[in-house]
């Protein structure tokens, strides 16, 4: 497609109708998403839920109500990246044998990049996030995180953030570099158009959100544990979670700093990361992996956290090897900072560089190994039960474990230089972020999906997905691993060699059982949804919990916790069981809580804007938006009404209905 | 007791039990003196022409710079070993942790990045480029 010209005028920059992409595909896919987004809004309208969503959701400050809608994106974004997923494996079957397919480069190239980005910063950080501010409260026995209103506001950015990355899809262009942008591909030479822009932008107004979640998650840790809840009783997923808040807050301030260079580089001629005039793009590629690296492991190491409590759970057991879990996460999280290098082995260092970040690599996996036998002596002379979070967990020990093997054998060097850039590297990764980052999300999801909506999940349909993702899985991965080892790169639009072929088909079989999978996911929502009444628990402890989020209702009062609990020990709530210790029945005390409040859907809606006028040179937009972000963030310090007291009647209310509901189970 | 142990909102402020110092005039005021006697040397210098040595003349800047930032700590963050039962002390290694691996770290990395490299394509013994 031709590149619309870079021509700016001063109301609308950039933005002219050559912005419009010239392809029939991207026209049916706006229909599409047209149709169904009026048809939506009509829905809302109808039937009159946008008090209801703006009071209840939008503006919430309720950790529990954000926890779900960062669920929510992670699912619509997961379905949106699938979809490029797909246009790939349907591609690279296609292009063969002189045959362009049915993607031109121009087009191939943004839905390799987007598939990356979208996974990465729209699917799996949302996922983490939201399960970390769902659950990590509630195991600690807090009635919210430490600070609120941040939570919504970061919230918002994050869904800012995704919006643009969106919006590249029918308005100009996303990036054609991958998913790190690596310049001088980046650059304004080689990306003179808008996509690298929406990249940056993007990721930096969903940046801002997901910095300050990982200050507020931290700081909640660390400050509002209930009584008695030392740092070695936390549950390990909240052991997890402050690993991961703390990776977050001392990683992603390297990703900020590195996008503005890039952005300075793009927007002021600097020449940080360019070819010439002291610019050195390796630069780019070695500040962005000290990122990325960390990354990989604030992705996994709540899903670690996921693991340790379905196994003990479903196992009827203490977890096993407790203390050795919580030094094995510090140890990953230190160990994370020291091995960035191994991403771009190739790019020229010498031996004595390469081989102490080949070996840091290796180290890695030892407290990663721990954890796993952890895990399995965890199972070992248990009660299991096969409910759906223990066969997600089951899945994922298989199939993780097969992608930290051949990810010690990708930190080999010499075995680098040959795998570097493949579809093995590509197998590899995958079959670490599906195998853990996906199935522990899905393990959590059934696990706790009872404790947010006071119902189980289908099982039948549970299974279905469970089945058709791992099957699925190691079909549409496996030949990857085999085409990587017969040398064939990553990002490949067109191929020669007709034998590989049968290979890509096969893929292809496989990301189509992956997508039966998630049909099944969604069918299993929707019949429980509709059998909610079957499904229900009113125990609020569905799988004889240990913990502490299983000591509330299902879904829980709006305060979490009526009176304060106090810890003796791990597994707070399973020794309440076992000593018999019931809820306190009287005298209630009035509740202080956050009240809701607008403003963070207001400055990330302006700085949303803000990215987009930055994006398409649109500077008096720009300009304006900003000095808007700035006005409502001083009005909001002034709002004083920001808490209120929920009196002691209404808490009274709901315990007595509490006390009522579990009467009924003759507990 | 439980109502307020959990508040998640003190606007009162400094209602916390963490044992925040808050500084006091004295504190601030020689923070900000520090501070621009620690501003005013190395412009100095630079305006002045620098020294004999162009990298000590760096070096000092960079000195004076990362002395700045522990008198910011100290007089303007009040961080010490005692204030939030010792977590911001904690934090502060972490972060210098992280800061020493990520500076001493890039420039291995970097400046070993030409290890490979033939030496005909040494660009700045031919004087292409930079």
């Amino acid at each position: 497609m031709a590149i619309a010209s870079n021509e700016t005028t001063f109301l609308f920059g950039r933005l002219n109708f050559g912005a419009i992409p010239q392809e029939p595909i991207v026209w049916a896919t706006f229909v599409a998403v047209a149709i169904g987004g009026v048809a939506l809004l009509a829905v809302l309208t109808k039937f009159k839920l946008w008090g209801y969503l703006w009071n209840e959701w939008f503006t919430s400050v309720d950790h529990k109500k954000i926890g779900i809608m960062y669920l929510v994106l992670a699912l619509i974004m997961l379905l949106r990246g699938f979809a490029d997923a797909i246009m790939m494996r349907i591609q690279q079957v296609w292009a063969f044998g002189g045959s362009e397919g049915y993607l031109n480069s121009h087009h191939y190239d943004q839905i390799f990049t987007a598939h990356g980005v979208i996974m990465i910063f729209f699917v799996a950080m949302p996922f983490v996030t939201g399960l970390m501010n769902y659950i990590v409260p509630l195991q600690i026995g807090a009635r919210d995180v430490s600070f609120p209103f941040l939570n919504n506001f970061s919230f918002w950015m994050t869904v800012g953030g995704a919006v643009l990355v969106m919006a590249s899809l029918f308005i100009g262009e996303f990036a054609q570099t991958g998913w790190l942008a690596f310049p001088p591909l980046s650059g304004i030479g080689y990306s003179p158009w808008v996509g690298v822009d929406y990249y940056i932008w993007g990721l930096q107004v969903a940046g801002v959100g997901t910095t300050l979640s990982g200050i507020n998650l931290l700081v909640t840790i660390l400050k509002m544990r209930c009584p008695g809840m030392t740092l070695m009783r936390m549950p390990v997923f909240t052991w997890t979670a402050l690993c991961t808040n703390v990776l977050i807050v001392a990683t992603f301030p390297v990703l900020t700093m590195t996008l503005i260079l890039l952005t300075l580089d793009r927007y002021l001629g600097t020449n940080f990361f360019t070819n010439d005039l002291g610019g050195n793009p390796m630069m780019y590629v070695n500040l962005i992996w000290i990122w990325g690296h960390p990354e990989v492991y604030i992705l996994i190491l709540p899903l670690f956290g996921v693991f340790s409590e379905v196994v003990s759970t479903y196992s009827g057991k203490r977890l096993f090897g407790y203390t050795s879990m919580v030094y094995a996460t510090v140890c990953i999280t230190i160990l994370s900072y020291l091995v960035w290098l191994h991403h771009f082995f190739t790019m020229g260092a010498g031996a004595s560089v390469n081989s102490f970040f080949g070996i840091t690599t290796m180290i890695i996996s030892i407290p990663t190994g721990a954890k796993m036998f952890n895990w399995l002596f965890t199972m070992y002379r248990g009660k299991i039960r096969y409910e759906l979070p223990m066969m997600w967990a089951i899945a994922f020990m298989f199939t993780f474990v097969l992608g930290g093997m051949t990810g010690v054998l990708l930190a080999v060097p010499p075995a680098d230089f040959v795998l570097h850039n493949s579809l093995f590297l590509v197998a590899h990764f995958h079959n670490v972020i599906i195998g853990g980052v996906l199935f522990g999300c899905f393990a959590a999801v059934n696990f706790w999906w009872p404790k947010a909506f006071g119902f189980k999940l289908n099982v039948f349909w549970g299974k279905v997905s469970l089945w058709c993702w791992v099957i699925g899985f190691w079909v549409a991965f496996t030949p990857l691993y085999v085409l990587g080892l017969m040398g064939v790169t990553r990002r490949m639009r067109v191929f020669d060699d007709p034998d590989l072929r049968i290979w890509f088909i096969i893929a292809a079989i496989g990301a189509a059982i992956i997508a039966a999978g998630i049909a099944a996911m969604l069918i299993q929502f929707y019949v429980s949804i509709r059998d909610r009444e079957a499904l229900a628990d009113v125990s609020g402890d569905p799988w004889d919990g240990r913990t502490l989020e299983w000591a509330t209702s299902s879904p829980p009062p709006h305060y979490n916790f009526a009176f304060t609990p106090v810890s003796h020990g791990l597994d707070t709530w399973w020794d309440m069981k076992r000593f018999g210790q019931t809820r306190p029945q009287a005298n209630y005390v009035p509740i202080h809580m956050p009240r809701n409040t607008g403003a963070g859907v207001v400055l990330a809606a302006l700085s949303t804007i803000c990215g987009f006028a930055l994006i398409w040179y649109i500077w008096w937009l720009a300009v304006l938006s900003f000095i808007g972000i700035i006005v409502v963030t001083i009005v909001h310090t002034f709002n004083y009404n920001r808490d209120y007291y929920i009196p002691a009647e209404e808490v009274r209310n709901t315990e007595d209905e509490r006390d009522r509901e579990l009467a009924t189970l003759g507990a | 007791m439980s109502a307020h142990t959990h508040d998640t909102h003190h606007h009162d402020d400094h209602g916390h039990d963490g044992g925040h110092d808050h500084g006091t005039y004295k504190s601030y005021f020689t923070g900000f003196v520090l501070s621009v006697i620690l501003t005013a040397i190395p412009f100095a210098l630079v305006m002045a022409g620098g020294l004999e040595s162009r990298v000590i003349t760096m070096l000092l800047v960079v000195g004076f710079a990362a002395v700045q930032i522990v008198v910011h700590m100290v007089y303007f963050l009040h961080m010490n070993t005692r204030s939030d039962e010792g977590w911001t002390f904690m934090s502060l290694i972490f972060t210098i942790i992280i800061l020493v691996v990520v500076l001493a770290g890039s420039i291995w990395v970097m400046y070993h990045m030409n290890t490979n490299m033939m030496p005909t394509m040494d660009h700045e013994a031919l004087g292409i480029g930079s």
